[in-house]
């Protein structure tokens, strides 16, 4: 069956846009976000650490919680105090973190929204019966809310907000309490559904992978600002600062010098080495050089002619090793520390122990300058 | 303990001959109580849900005030509104003072205080989420609040039921405001009290047999209302 | 279905809600004959007794045929005889039926009623345990038979309530210069006459009591009759007017017709044959038109 059409026409400009948007909670500040827009069909993901403020924006932006001051513009139109909330609210939807559903069957749970907006019978139990389907708990129906499991839970909470077909959805860390298993089902699930639909989404998470799978632009909050809003390759590579690296994942963050550069190339000092990076950023400059675990290679060491393409190569011992689930990070010592991730099996192969002397490799294109 | 078994057997007779006496004052304490538990429950209710989900300066004290209110002693009631309502006092010109409308005002003030506090805390034992949710699924300020009492059905029911039972076994205030007059005022609790005066024991084991199987019956319904929307 | 349930106990609930608003209907009993009743114009009289003439049942008897002559619908209102003058102070009730004489003189003293009539009388009479232990049957008046309790420190009961019963109590023991209360013997139950009886009953004490409410409860107690017949034994009942220029809403025409049903000669003679077939006895002597010394009111 077919994905019934989208309620989303082809329009211009922005599905959401917020200007001077600033939230006040309980007299504490929360949120201050100068300009943010959410283009149409676009996945927007923000991720950022418990307490920067996610949540508030989200609710903020789905019109749940009012603003200290500011302007937001639904598909074009401005919403003022004396705007029908409740007929803007009824073009979008939530999904929480928790289902929370209502105690009576899943098919009344999925349908509630349907029969607020006071959809007909039969247009009704169409979408019902659909999005039952396409979430995989159609057999769920008949049963009551409180007899589900977590995951099935929040099937349901999803199914009854896209069987609403809303202009914008948004999803609050909707996976956060669920364990790893039914996480990685649901976003499977998710990324299929959000490709087919093509519906505007804020996605709220604190899981970098998630954002990475799921979001066509990332926006990271910090303290309730927005730190960098960008591709996610651009936000994960090429951290603003090094609170956003540090988030994204930078685990090694190196203090250095540029010494030279030439075509986008720039050689840097770096403690008693040098190494090559891809950047513009003029010599004489103070820098942070970030590398991401995975970006680093570990080889045997050995002397002679280069047997990887990394321009950059660095000999140094093992000072630590920290097991990561299915895999291994592994801290070496070459005049500074440098962390990479390793499998497992390649730990086990490279016999890998403190105080082994090994080799490590990265790319001038992995590593990235921030400017001190 | 003969009296128990006099007082059985009196209870028999008098309900299988369909006493008439007994019907009525029967029918009366349903209406009077009746009505008061639905009066208490039109106040109590949207009361109780508005001091849950608002915050307002003074809210502390007015959840005080229903606290103690659902303590308070009957009597005290009743010794209030005959002050009000007897012929010099402030609402005399109302001539409602022994008369079946005094005694529902006498229960309603009674019940509403327990309607408002069971509701407040079955309304804040919801989780607070569940209002954003509901507003944000696109329920206007009506649906929502009708979708959180729905939600709430249990401990609501429960509390329609405290405050039932409150009143139907009241004595105090009914006998005051009320007067116990035979076929206007009197009721089974009343009927009971002045039965025992007199010293007919037997008569007021048989009227309390019959009050214990009307308030029996009423929760018996209540309770299947209440237990039919829980989960399986 | 559940919605079925709910919108029928709804209109169940609403049914009753309107029936108990409307103005109460006349009793059964009360239900004056098909030929047209007359109708006052001013129907609704307050009558102030005693829980003791209540219980003895004669108002179930008079009432309704008083309303059914004369179309009044009285509230009889049963207090304690204090709660009963008060009312009458406060132009609470229209009429009062009460037997406690001296509060009654005080009240006609202080301007509160316009008339009192005597209407019947009842008796008190002393009972105890069989037992009798303070050797108080055969004492010739009441007044030495409570001088032997006080003696002994036999256990009392009193209805410490303020009723007439009470009232005439407490003027015994003043007439013998005693003052009991507080003693370890003489307890007070704060109840009606019923309930004083069976406590007695229950501790083997002594207690005053009216004749009819004992005859009543004869079956449940453990308790004879020592001392009856004494002068000072006797309960008198006046009925009152009360003063209508207390209130406007005074119904002072409802509390003559009331007055003059109860000392008619017809009343009179159906008071005086009340309870004779149940009791054995009747319970209640009429005197109107009597003086008051002659029945030691």
């Amino acid at each position: 069956m077919n994905p019934p059409p989208s309620a989303t026409a082809k329009r211009n400009g922005p599905a959401l846009q917020a200007t001077g948007l600033v939230v006040h909670l309980g007299g504490r500040f929360v949120l201050e976000v100068p300009s943010l827009a959410v283009e149409r069909g676009e996945v927007l993901a923000i991720i950022g650490p418990n307490g920067s403020g996610k949540s508030t924006l989200l609710q903020a932006l789905a019109l749940l919680v009012p603003l200290t001051s500011g302007e937001l513009y639904f598909e074009g139109e401005s919403v003022h105090p004396g705007s029908d909330l409740v007929a803007l609210r009824r073009r979008m939807a939530v999904v929480f973190q928790e289902p929370l559903l209502l105690n009576m069957s899943v098919r009344e749970n999925v349908t509630m929204g349907l029969r607020l907006r006071g959809l007909s019978q039969s247009q009704v139990a169409c979408r019902a019966d659909f999005w039952l389907q396409r979430f995989g708990i159609a057999s769920l129906a008949m049963r009551h809310a409180r007899a589900l499991s977590g995951g099935e839970a929040q099937r349901a909470s999803l199914a009854r907000a896209f069987a609403l077909e809303p202009e914008v959805l948004f999803l609050d860390e909707p996976f956060a309490a669920l364990d790893a298993p039914t996480r990685a089902e649901l976003i499977e699930s998710l990324v299929t559904v959000l490709r087919e639909t093509g519906v505007t989404t804020v996605f709220v998470t604190h899981d970098r992978n998630e954002a990475l799978a799921l979001g066509h632009r990332v926006g990271v909050l910090m303290d309730g600002r927005l730190r960098q809003l960008d591709r996610p390759e651009v936000v994960f590579g090429a951290p603003v600062d090094l609170e956003v690296a540090a988030f994204v994942g930078m685990e090694t963050v190196l203090p250095g010098r540029v010494l030279a550069q030439e075509e986008s190339l720039a050689l840097v000092q770096v403690s008693g080495s040098r190494v090559e990076v891809v950047s513009d950023l003029p010599p004489g400059r103070e820098v942070l050089v970030c590398l991401r675990p995975e970006d680093v290679t570990l080889h045997a060491p050995h002397n002679g002619g280069p047997s990887s393409s990394a321009r950059n190569r660095l000999r140094g011992r093992v000072s630590r090793l920290s097991p990561r689930g299915a895999l291994v990070a592994v801290t070496v010592e070459c005049g500074f520390p440098l962390v990479a991730t390793v499998t497992r099996r390649s730990a086990l192969d490279m016999a890998l122990s403190l105080g082994q002397q090994v080799d490590v490799t990265f790319k001038a294109s992995a590593a990235h300058l921030i400017p001190r | 303990m003969d009296l128990i078994v006099d007082g059985f057997r009196q209870a028999i007779a008098l309900m299988l001959g369909l006493d008439r006496e007994l019907l009525r004052v029967t029918w009366l304490s349903l209406q009077v109580s009746g009505s008061a538990t639905f009066l208490s429950l039109l106040i109590g209710i949207p009361l109780g849900t508005f001091l849950a989900l608002n915050r307002f300066p003074g809210r502390h004290l007015v959840i005080s005030l229903v606290n103690t209110g659902m303590g308070l002693p009957p009597v005290v009631v009743g010794l209030f509104v005959t002050i009000m309502l007897w012929r010099n006092g402030p609402l005399g010109l109302l001539h409602l003072l022994y008369t079946p409308m005094a005694m529902v005002i006498a229960q309603c003030i009674i019940a509403a205080p327990i309607v408002t506090g069971l509701t407040l805390a079955a309304m804040q034992s919801l989780n607070p989420r569940l209002r954003l949710q509901l507003l944000a699924l696109g329920a206007s300020r009506w649906q929502m609040l009708w979708l959180l009492v729905r939600e709430a059905r249990l401990p609501l029911l429960a509390a329609v039921m405290a405050g039932f039972g409150g009143v139907i076994s009241e004595i105090g205030a009914s006998m005051m405001v009320g007067g116990n007059i035979l076929g206007q005022t009197r009721v089974l609790t009343t009927a009971t009290v002045m039965e025992t005066s007199k010293g007919n024991f037997a008569l007021a084991i048989a009227l309390s047999i019959v009050l214990l199987l009307l308030v029996y019956a009423i929760n018996l319904f209540l309770t299947h209302i209440q237990q039919q929307g829980r989960a399986p | 279905m559940r919605t079925v349930l709910s919108i029928l106990s709804l209109v169940v609930i609403l049914a009753s809600l309107t029936a108990a608003c409307s103005a109460p209907q006349p009793t059964a009993a009360s239900r004056p004959p098909t030929a047209a009743p007359p109708r006052p114009a001013n129907p609704e009289l307050i009558l102030a007794t005693t829980t003791s003439t209540q219980d003895s049942g004669l108002l179930d008897v008079l009432l309704p045929l008083f309303q059914q002559r004369t179309g009044y619908q009285v509230k009889p209102i049963a207090v304690g005889s204090g709660q009963a003058m008060v009312m009458g102070e406060r132009g609470e009730a229209d009429v009062l039926l009460v037997h406690a004489p001296d509060a009654e003189k005080k009240f006609m003293a202080d301007g509160h009623g316009t008339s009192r009539q005597l209407v019947m009388h009842n008796d008190f009479i002393i009972v105890g345990p069989t037992a009798d232990p303070a050797v108080v049957k055969g004492a010739k008046t009441a007044g030495q038979a409570l001088a032997k309790i006080a003696e002994s420190r036999s256990l009392f009961l009193s209805r410490g309530d303020n009723s007439g019963t009470n009232q005439l109590e407490l003027k015994l023991w003043k007439a013998l210069g005693a003052n009991p209360k507080g003693q370890p013997w003489y307890q007070e139950t704060g109840q009606g006459m019923g309930a004083t009886l069976n406590v007695a009953s229950e501790k083997d004490g002594y207690t005053i009591t009216d004749r009819a409410t004992y005859l009543a409860n004869k079956k449940y107690l453990t308790l004879g009759i020592l001392v009856e017949g004494d002068k000072a034994l006797l309960n008198v009942y006046h009925v009152i007017q009360v003063n209508p220029q207390k209130s406007v809403s005074i119904n002072a025409a409802g509390a003559r017709a009331f007055a003059d049903f109860l000392v008619a000669p017809e009343t009179q003679k159906i008071i005086g044959q009340f309870g004779a077939d149940k009791l054995g006895s009747p319970l209640f002597f009429p005197d109107a038109g009597k003086e008051d010394e002659e029945v030691g009111g």
